[in-house]
This record gives C-alpha cells, sequence and structure tokens, in this order.
C-alpha cells in the first residue's frame, strides 16, 4: 500500500506545472474567450504536446510515453489550476488511448451536447448508440453556442453519421465515458485550488476595519470549509485515477465518486471564493471568474452530481 | 502508488477477523447477547471484560511493542485492525482514552521507566485513563486552565476542578493540566500531570450526557497531595511547566488518526447503505450513497496520511481538517439514517444512540470553531 505519487509522477506534474505558469496565463485564457471560432491559440497546447502530456496514455511503441492514469490525473490537475481553454480532457484522456500518438486536438460530444472547442479541434471523437466514431469536423455541421464560460469555446453539432467507427461495444463507451469523468474530475480539483489560492492571498492582502479580512473568523471558516471539501475530493480523484489504470471490479463507482465529489467540493469553494472577495469578485475584471465559471461548467458535464450519485448507489446496490 | 494490501498485511487481516469473530460471540453470550453501554456502571465493568480480552491475546494495542502487551503491528496493519474491529461489530473501546490519547504522548515524552511503569497496565486495562483538560472556565480556552499544582517536599498539592472527564466516574487514573507557576499566564507555566483518582483529596461525580448515560464527570482536587511516586517513574509528563506541548501532542493524536480511525464509519456507512436499501425506495438513496462516499473519501485521505507517516512525516496541523472530517462525517450518516428511519427514529436504539453519540463529535477534541480557526491560520496561513 503506498497511496502517494512516485517521485517521476511529481516531477512531471511538476514541469507541466512550470511550463503552464508560463504558458497558460489567464491573459491565455482571456484571449480564448475572445479569438474567432477555429482559431484558437496553440501556442501552450504545442508546448504541452512537446513534453508528451498529450500522448501520456499511448503505448511507447506507438510513439506516446506508455504511462498510465495515475500520471495523467496530477497534470490534469494542472490544467484546471489555469483553466486551461484546450480540450485536454478529450484529447489526451480519452480520445488518446483509442486513437494513439500524433491525432492532433480532439473535440468530443461524450461529455455531453455542448461540445468545447469543437470548431478549433483537428478531429471529432462521437457517439451515437453503442458506436464511437472519428468523424471529420467537415462533415459536421457546428452551430456555435454563447455559453456563460466563452473560454469553452462550444459548439452543438449536427451530423449524419458518417465517420471511421472504432467500436460497437459498450464497454467502450463506458470506459471513455469513465475517463473523461475522470479528467474532468481531476480539472474540478485543480480549479477549486486555483480559486482558494487566490482567496487566500486576496484575503491576506484586502484591509478592512484596518486589519486583513482573512483575519476575521467568518471568512476563515468559508475558506477552512473550502481547503476541507477539497481536501477529502482529491484523494478520492487519486485513487479513481489508480481504478482506472488498473480496471478494477469498482472502477465504475469510483470515478463516481472521484466526480461526483470533485463537482462539489469546486462548487463549494468557487461560492466560498466569490464571497470572501466580495464586490470585486464580482466583475469580469478580476480573475476569479475564470476559474469560477469553468467550475460551474465542468461540474455538469460528463455526468453532473446527480447522475454519479445515481451511479455509486446503484453498486452499492440501491434499487433506483 | 499501489494500492493493494501485501500477503502479510491480508493474512494479518484474516486473522484479526477470525479472532474478533469467535471472541466477540462469546463475550455477548456471556452478556445475554448485548451488553450494557461502556459509559453506564454496569456495562463498564461488561466492557472490561472485553478489553482483558483483547490484551490476553495481544489485540488491545496492536501497535505497540510486545514488551507493552502489543504485537509489533504496522501503522498499516494498525488501520486493518481497526477496520475489522468495526466491521464485526465490536464495541467502543471503554479504554480509548489511555490507549490512544494518553499512550502516544508516553511514547514521545515519558522516561523509559514512566513507559515500563504506564503503557503495559494501560493496556491491561489494570490502569484505566481519562482525560483531565477542560475546566468550568477553560474549554475551547483550553490555556486559561486555573487548577493548581503547588510544588512541595516529595510531591504536588493540587487544587482545582475538572470537567467532561468521560467516563471519569470509572477509571483509575487522570492525566491532566495544572498551572504549576502561580506567577503564569496562559499556555506558559502548565505541567502536565498524572494522577490516581484514589488520592486522597480528589473527588469524582459523574453525571450524565445527552444520551442519559453516566459518561461524564466532574473531579475536585481539594489540597490534594499528589506524591512524586504515585504513579511509576514520576507523576510529570515531560518536564514541569512544559505541560502545554504534550498537550498539544496529545491533541494532534485527538483530532487525527488515532483516536477516530475510518475503520469505525466505514462500518457506520456499511449500516447505513444497508439500511437504506432495505427500506427500498424512500427518494433517500442519494443521501445514503453521498453518507458513504464521505466515509469512503476519509478512508482515502487516511491511506494517504498513513503513507506520509509511514514515511516519517509527523501528524501536523492538518489534522485540524481531518477531526472536521470525521466529526462531521459522523452527524451527516446518522441524519441520514434518522430519515430513513423516519417516526421511528425516536426508539431507544443503535441509531439514536449513535445520533447522540456523534452530536458531540463537532464539540469534542477541540470544537469545529476551534479545528477552522487552526486550518485556516496553519494550513492556509491566514493572518491571526
Amino acid at each position: 500500500m503506498r497511496f502517494a505519487l512516485s517521485d517521476d509522477q511529481v516531477a512531471f506534474r511538476d514541469a507541466v506545472r512550470e511550463l503552464l505558469d508560463k504558458e497558460a496565463t489567464p491573459a491565455v485564457v482571456r484571449a480564448a474567450w475572445t479569438a474567432p471560432e477555429g482559431e484558437l491559440d496553440r501556442g501552450v497546447w504545442d508546448s504541452l504536446d512537446a513534453m508528451g502530456v498529450l500522448t501520456v496514455l499511448v503505448p511507447e511503441a506507438e510513439g506516446g510515453l506508455g504511462l498510465d492514469e495515475t500520471f495523467l490525473v496530477p497534470i490534469l490537475e494542472e490544467a484546471g489550476r489555469v483553466a486551461l481553454p484546450h480540450p485536454i480532457v478529450e484529447t489526451a484522456m480519452v480520445a488518446a488511448p483509442l486513437l494513439g500518438a500524433g491525432v492532433g486536438m480532439v473535440a468530443s460530444d461524450l461529455g455531453g451536447p455542448i461540445v468545447p472547442c469543437a470548431a478549433d479541434a483537428d478531429q471529432l471523437l462521437l457517439r451515437w448508440g453503442h458506436t464511437l466514431a472519428v468523424v471529420d469536423r467537415d462533415a459536421v455541421a457546428i452551430a456555435p453556442v454563447a455559453t456563460v464560460d466563452a473560454g469553452r469555446r462550444a459548439g452543438r453539432l449536427t451530423h449524419d453519421g458518417t465517420g471511421t467507427p472504432l467500436s460497437d461495444d459498450p464497454a467502450v463507451v463506458e470506459r471513455a465515458l469513465d475517463r473523461g469523468a475522470l479528467g474532468t474530475a481531476a480539472m474540478l480539483v485543480g480549479l477549486g485550488q486555483a480559486m482558494l489560492d487566490l482567496t487566500v492571498n486576496y484575503a491576506s492582502e484586502r484591509q478592512q476595519f484596518g486589519q486583513p479580512i482573512g483575519s476575521f473568523q467568518a471568512v476563515k471558516h468559508h475558506l477552512a470549509d473550502a481547503a476541507l471539501a477539497l481536501e477529502f475530493a482529491r484523494p478520492a480523484v487519486w485513487r479513481a485515477a489508480w481504478s482506472v489504470a488498473h480496471d478494477v471490479p469498482t472502477r465504475a463507482r469510483d470515478v463516481s465518486m472521484a466526480k461526483a465529489m470533485a463537482s462539489d467540493a469546486a462548487e463549494v469553494v468557487g461560492r466560498q471564493a466569490l464571497q470572501c472577495h466580495g464586490a470585486i469578485g464580482y466583475t469580469v475584471e478580476a480573475d476569479l471568474h475564470l476559474y469560477l465559471k469553468r467550475t460551474w461548467a465542468l461540474a455538469r458535464t460528463w455526468g453532473d452530481v446527480a447522475h454519479h450519485t445515481d451511479r455509486v448507489a446503484a453498486a452499492l446496490g440501491a434499487a433506483l | 502508488m499501489d494500492l493493494t494490501w501485501s500477503g502479510d498485511e491480508d493474512a494479518f487481516r484474516a486473522e484479526a477477523r477470525a479472532w474478533l469473530n469467535v471472541h466477540l460471540a462469546e463475550w455477548r453470550a456471556e452478556h445475554g447477547g448485548e451488553p450494557a453501554s461502556g459509559d453506564t456502571r454496569d456495562g463498564f465493568a461488561q466492557h472490561l471484560e472485553w478489553e482483558r480480552r483483547l490484551f490476553a491475546d495481544g489485540w488491545a494495542a496492536v501497535s505497540w511493542p510486545e514488551q507493552h502487551g502489543g504485537r509489533d503491528a504496522t501503522l498499516w496493519e494498525w488501520l486493518i485492525f481497526e477496520e475489522e474491529y468495526y466491521r464485526a461489530g465490536a464495541p467502543p473501546r471503554v479504554t480509548q482514552n489511555g490507549i490512544f490519547l494518553l499512550a502516544p504522548s508516553i511514547y514521545e515524552f515519558g522516561s523509559p521507566e514512566q513507559q515500563a511503569g504506564i503503557l503495559r497496565r494501560m493496556a491491561a486495562a489494570e490502569d484505566l485513563w481519562c482525560q483531565g483538560w477542560s475546566e468550568p472556565n477553560a474549554g475551547s480556552d483550553l490555556a486559561s486552565v486555573t487548577s493548581r499544582a503547588r510544588r512541595v517536599d516529595g510531591g504536588w498539592v493540587l487544587d482545582g476542578q475538572k470537567t467532561w472527564t468521560t467516563r471519569g466516574a470509572f477509571c483509575t487514573h487522570l492525566f491532566g493540566l495544572f498551572r504549576s507557576d502561580p506567577a503564569s499566564v496562559r499556555h506558559k507555566g502548565l505541567s502536565y500531570l498524572l494522577v490516581p483518582l484514589d488520592t486522597p483529596g480528589v473527588t469524582v461525580r459523574g453525571f450524565g450526557r445527552l444520551d442519559g448515560d453516566e459518561g461524564f464527570a466532574e473531579v475536585f482536587f481539594d489540597e490534594a497531595f499528589l506524591a512524586d511516586d504515585a504513579v511509576a517513574g514520576g507523576v510529570v509528563l515531560g518536564e514541569p511547566e512544559q505541560g502545554w506541548a504534550v498537550a498539544m501532542a496529545t491533541a494532534g493524536s485527538e483530532r487525527g488518526l488515532t483516536l477516530r480511525s475510518p475503520g469505525r464509519f466505514l462500518a457506520t456507512a456499511e449500516r447505513l447503505i444497508a439500511l437504506a436499501n432495505e427500506r427500498g425506495d424512500t427518494g433517500l438513496q442519494r443521501r445514503a450513497a453521498t453518507a458513504w462516499m464521505h466515509a469512503d473519501a476519509y478512508q482515502q485521505h487516511t491511506l494517504a496520511t498513513v503513507t506520509k507517516l509511514a514515511a516519517g512525516a509527523k501528524p501536523g496541523a492538518e489534522a485540524s481538517l481531518t477531526k472536521l472530517w470525521w466529526s462531521e462525517l459522523d452527524v451527516e450518516l446518522h441524519r441520514v439514517a434518522l430519515d430513513l428511519l423516519g417516526p421511528d427514529a425516536e426508539v431507544e436504539g443503535p441509531w439514536s444512540k449513535g445520533w447522540q453519540f456523534a452530536l458531540s463529535g463537532p464539540i469534542y477534541a477541540g470544537t469545529n470553531e476551534i479545528q477552522r480557526n487552526i486550518a485556516a491560520e496553519r494550513v492556509l496561513g491566514l493572518p491571526r
């Protein structure tokens, strides 16, 4: 038993963190809000690709790093921490194990009918029934959707069912959905961490009544509750990474627990973060909203809290 | 990461499970099926019989060295034992305040003579230890204790009053905080003393907790002379006037891992799921599953914590977050159970009893308000 990241996993994660801190700044996220359809800047994406992040799950023989989800999940936390606008969960977590290396940027409707980065992606991974297929972007009509988080760059797709089928096996779809939920849970933990860190800094500096607002118990208790939710969601997500990597019998239950708890935790943190920021948090000028709006979206894609809680209840024997 | 147990650990689990099943059945049978609450006088005596069974076969304090009555188990094995203990439906440990609170501080601060004189008798349930920290005017503000210890030839003279002393009316010894430097204030000048409760001048009065059991006591010290050799190896734990540091180490055990391991909450969560499934379509299955997830998350978090401790890390302020989690978890588990029971929830039984006990969790071991302050200041680094 060893419930901790290995030295290699920590080193890889820290290298990604360093890269993202430089290349995925809030200015880059803001640019994604306004870049024209199909023109999402790929600077940071290409750097991640060069580091091997997009092919962590691809076997070495096929040009990937040949590592497992316990490597990728801490990296996706980092992607969440910077509210990375690119479809890294869809590409690195869901598509890469199915499609191999060199597939470029992949968008997918597996997480829900509103598809992030639909017009920016090189390929689409789509599902109808039990069929998973790779579909050329030009074979699909993409209607842009104005979302609360414009950094989602979302679209709704209409297609005629032509494409290259990958599988008709329901188990393959289930596994892809579990990977997506797991990756999104990791992003949510990272988003929560970003909002907590921002707020601790703000509350330590902002003065009222002649002292930092973070010295008041009412503020402290909000932030302690935020830290608490995050502290106990993260191990659930890491355990689910192990369960997916080793395809254990409780995989589905563990992934759903991770997604439910990470969604809840990030929303708890977001609520407290906004409250503790006060009016400055209620603007588009402060960066907080970039993380907050992504949290609201991700908490309800790849299955919401109710969906995943029901899945846990069913795994525990409830007749639903 | 490696989330599997080794062959040795699986064997340890199997051995513990087999022992518990046999001996629990025997102990229960001796007491007509269901022994009384360990927080009543008769029930306490029945629970001591159970404790002595545990000790006889080396299960009373598994992680301790054999010389002190343990079996040199690793932290992992301790965790496994706790899981099996509560899964088997074994009773609350009436010796817990000694074994899980005082003992870690005896190991850290005690002299070899104190360790030899105290630990084995504690594991054997011959000496029964209770905690003497809170006072009528010192609860969350523990550093304001006023009970005094005056140094005299050959010992100390104790005066003052302690309260909320769990099972104090049934115990034989008390570990307490006393102000030994009369000129001192706050955290300075406190000594951590070990006091036999049969010392002349010490009076113990038990009283009812929320559930009516005599689980609480107040302890009065009236010119009580505590001889230096009243406890083997000496009555001061650590150095005189350094009691606060010792107490904070004890508090770390209380809030963190050792007092409330995940096993007991996992067992409660399993019972809750069984209740929810048995009741069928109540509309409450989702809440039951959520509570179960919170219990399981505590287990996962603990595996991460033990990984760090096994690598030599010391428990830190994160124990405050742990205490917030398990105490609120216990309330949640029982709250959902009461809602599942509906009108039956008011009937005396394990759930209504457990509900009342769960409500003490956010209060004892430092209120959750204090824990939130500690977490905010010492984990998050917010200004004091």
